[in-house]
């Protein structure tokens, strides 16, 4: 995946201004950046769900935004997305959504269809919830089985949003060595996205840090920590002081808390 | 003045657009009709949600509406002598007219809302965004069978609407009024004509069936995904749907019957 000079706007409000980004094939790649800087949006300019005002998002050599629709669905077949909520379909059990891809893209077996499902439910740990249905689940088993989904067509790229929030710390651990073992095993080129800065960086190959609608440090897991920028070191280390306000732009407290009310 | 000729101006590109996109939503939903054939289970599902579902509702509305329908007509036919023709008023009167269109209206509260409810919820939950990146066209595989289930269950609701608000109607009328039975049916099988009446009334409950989902599909789709955008999405639904019956029954009512 190649992005360039990557520009998108919503409204008034600039997401991204030139973004640049290697994705290379076969390997782990977090974007890591604060809540709001537009990572799930990335996601979806990948997926081809949104179009970039300017620049370009080349996925296997094809300008995504460029895209037919057929075209485009037949390239996201090759690709697999987390949602950060699961999006898992209410109305089929755990069972029939893993197999749900399977059911649409392939004219397999039932008998066939059983055992993919099984094998990727069993994956994640959750060959014994087949039967259930998604309102029985909690939060992280949902994105869980919707792992297990996205991973069921076995695709080639496969972009995770926000694969650890809501985790329970076993779960947690199992999922960060599950991603790591996935894109080692099935040759997976892996997008993640996230804010949980030591998971992420524990088993990313690269590391790009966006913020403010820009990359503001890129380069492994290591140097990233060696990074001298105040910013980044705030962020890795969740300082509350430092060049990144905590505060949504406001006036002063105690002028806001004096005035009259209106 | 400006003001509101710029509310005005704004208020009308709005409705022109939201029109236009309505029209492009449906042809991609009817580009999505052939695909259906091969997996009717998909249709027959649909036709349960939205058909089956409102049989109760259905029925009883249309047994008091024909019971209504056989006490009003005997209290203006006795006047006349001519209550043997009550067959012939309640049948006409649900086949021809109350039939469709009421049972549209209660089609559009039923099973409109929950259409409408049902697609915004899947949209602001992002299952709609997931089956797009799983490479399936949610227009295909969610919007088409609701659509087409709606079609084919609007008209099977009407006649049995009809069905049962005769069967009122006679309970009324001989049971309690005690018009002549043999009357009752015989005028009602003389007068009422299978392409004049009956199948003009099956083609309102079709297109009736038509908008009425399409409305509520389309409502459910465009919805602004949060609680708020469902709700009132919800409520439009109900809105325009049965304006949009009302509105369109008089156009095929003249368009059917103005020349007799």
């Amino acid at each position: 995946m190649r992005i360039r000079g990557l520009r998108y706007a919503r409204g008034e409000q600039v997401i991204f201004d030139g973004i640049d980004m290697d994705i290379p094939r076969g390997r782990l790649t977090a974007i890591m950046g604060p809540s709001g800087t537009g990572k799930t949006t990335l996601l979806r300019l990948i997926g081809g769900q949104l179009r970039p005002d300017a620049g370009s998002v080349e996925v296997a050599g094809q300008n995504v935004a460029r895209l037919r629709s057929k075209a485009l669905y037949r390239l996201r077949q090759r690709m697999g997305m987390l949602f950060q909520n699961g999006a898992l379909l209410t109305d089929l059990s755990v069972f029939e959504n893993v197999a749900f891809p399977l059911r649409e893209h392939t004219r397999l077996p039932e008998r066939m269809i059983r055992d993919l499902v099984l094998m990727k439910l069993h994956a994640v740990g959750l060959r014994g919830a087949r039967d259930l249905m998604p309102a029985q689940l909690s939060g992280g088993m949902a994105r869980r089985v919707a792992l297990a989904r996205a991973i069921a067509l076995d695709p080639e790229m496969v972009l995770f949003d926000e694969p650890f929030t809501g985790q329970d710390p076993i779960s947690l651990g199992v999922l960060v060595s599950l991603l790591r073992r996935l894109t080692d095993a099935l040759g997976l080129t892996s997008v993640l996205v996230s804010h949980d800065v030591q998971e992420s960086l524990s088993i990313a190959d690269y590391v790009y840090v966006i913020s403010e609608g820009q990359v503001v440090e890129r380069g492994t897991p290591a140097s990233l920590r060696q990074s001298t920028s105040p910013w980044v070191q705030q962020f890795l280390q969740g300082q509350s002081d430092g060049p990144v306000p905590f505060h949504y732009p406001a006036p002063d407290y105690r002028a806001d808390l004096l005035a009259e009310g209106s | 003045m400006t003001g509101f000729l710029q509310r005005l101006g704004a208020t009308t590109l709005g409705v022109t657009e939201r029109i236009g996109r309505a029209h492009l939503f449906l042809l991609h939903v009817l580009a999505g009709f052939p695909g259906l054939l091969p997996r009717f289970g998909l249709v027959m599902k649909q036709i349960y949600a939205s058909g089956v579902l409102s049989l109760l509702i259905i029925a009883v509305s249309g047994l008091f509406v024909g019971m209504v329908l056989a006490l009003q007509g005997y209290n203006t036919l006795v006047d006349f002598g001519a209550t043997e023709s009550l067959g012939v008023v309640v049948s006409l009167s649900l086949v021809r007219e109350l039939g469709p269109v009421v049972a549209a209206l209660l089609f559009a509260g039923r099973a409109g809302s929950a259409l409408t409810a049902e697609i915004g919820l899947m949209k602001a939950t992002e299952q709609l965004s997931a089956m797009e990146m799983m490479a399936v066209n949610p227009l295909h595989r969610v919007v088409a069978p609701r659509l087409l289930g709606g079609i084919i269950a609007m008209p099977l609701l009407a006649a049995i609407f009809s069905a049962v608000g005769i069967l009122g109607g006679h309970f009324v009328a001989v049971g309690l009024l005690g018009v002549d039975e043999g009357a009752f049916w015989s005028q009602m099988q003389a007068k009422v004509d299978l392409y004049e009446d009956i199948a003009n009334g099956v083609i309102k409950s079709m297109v009736f069936g038509l908008v009425v989902t399409w409305i509520a599909v389309f409502e459910g789709y465009d919805a602004v995904p949060t609680s708020e955008g469902v709700s009132r999405a919800t409520t439009r639904t109900v809105v325009h749907a049965s304006l949009a019956v009302l509105g369109l029954d008089f156009v095929l009512t003249a368009l059917m019957f103005g020349d007799e």
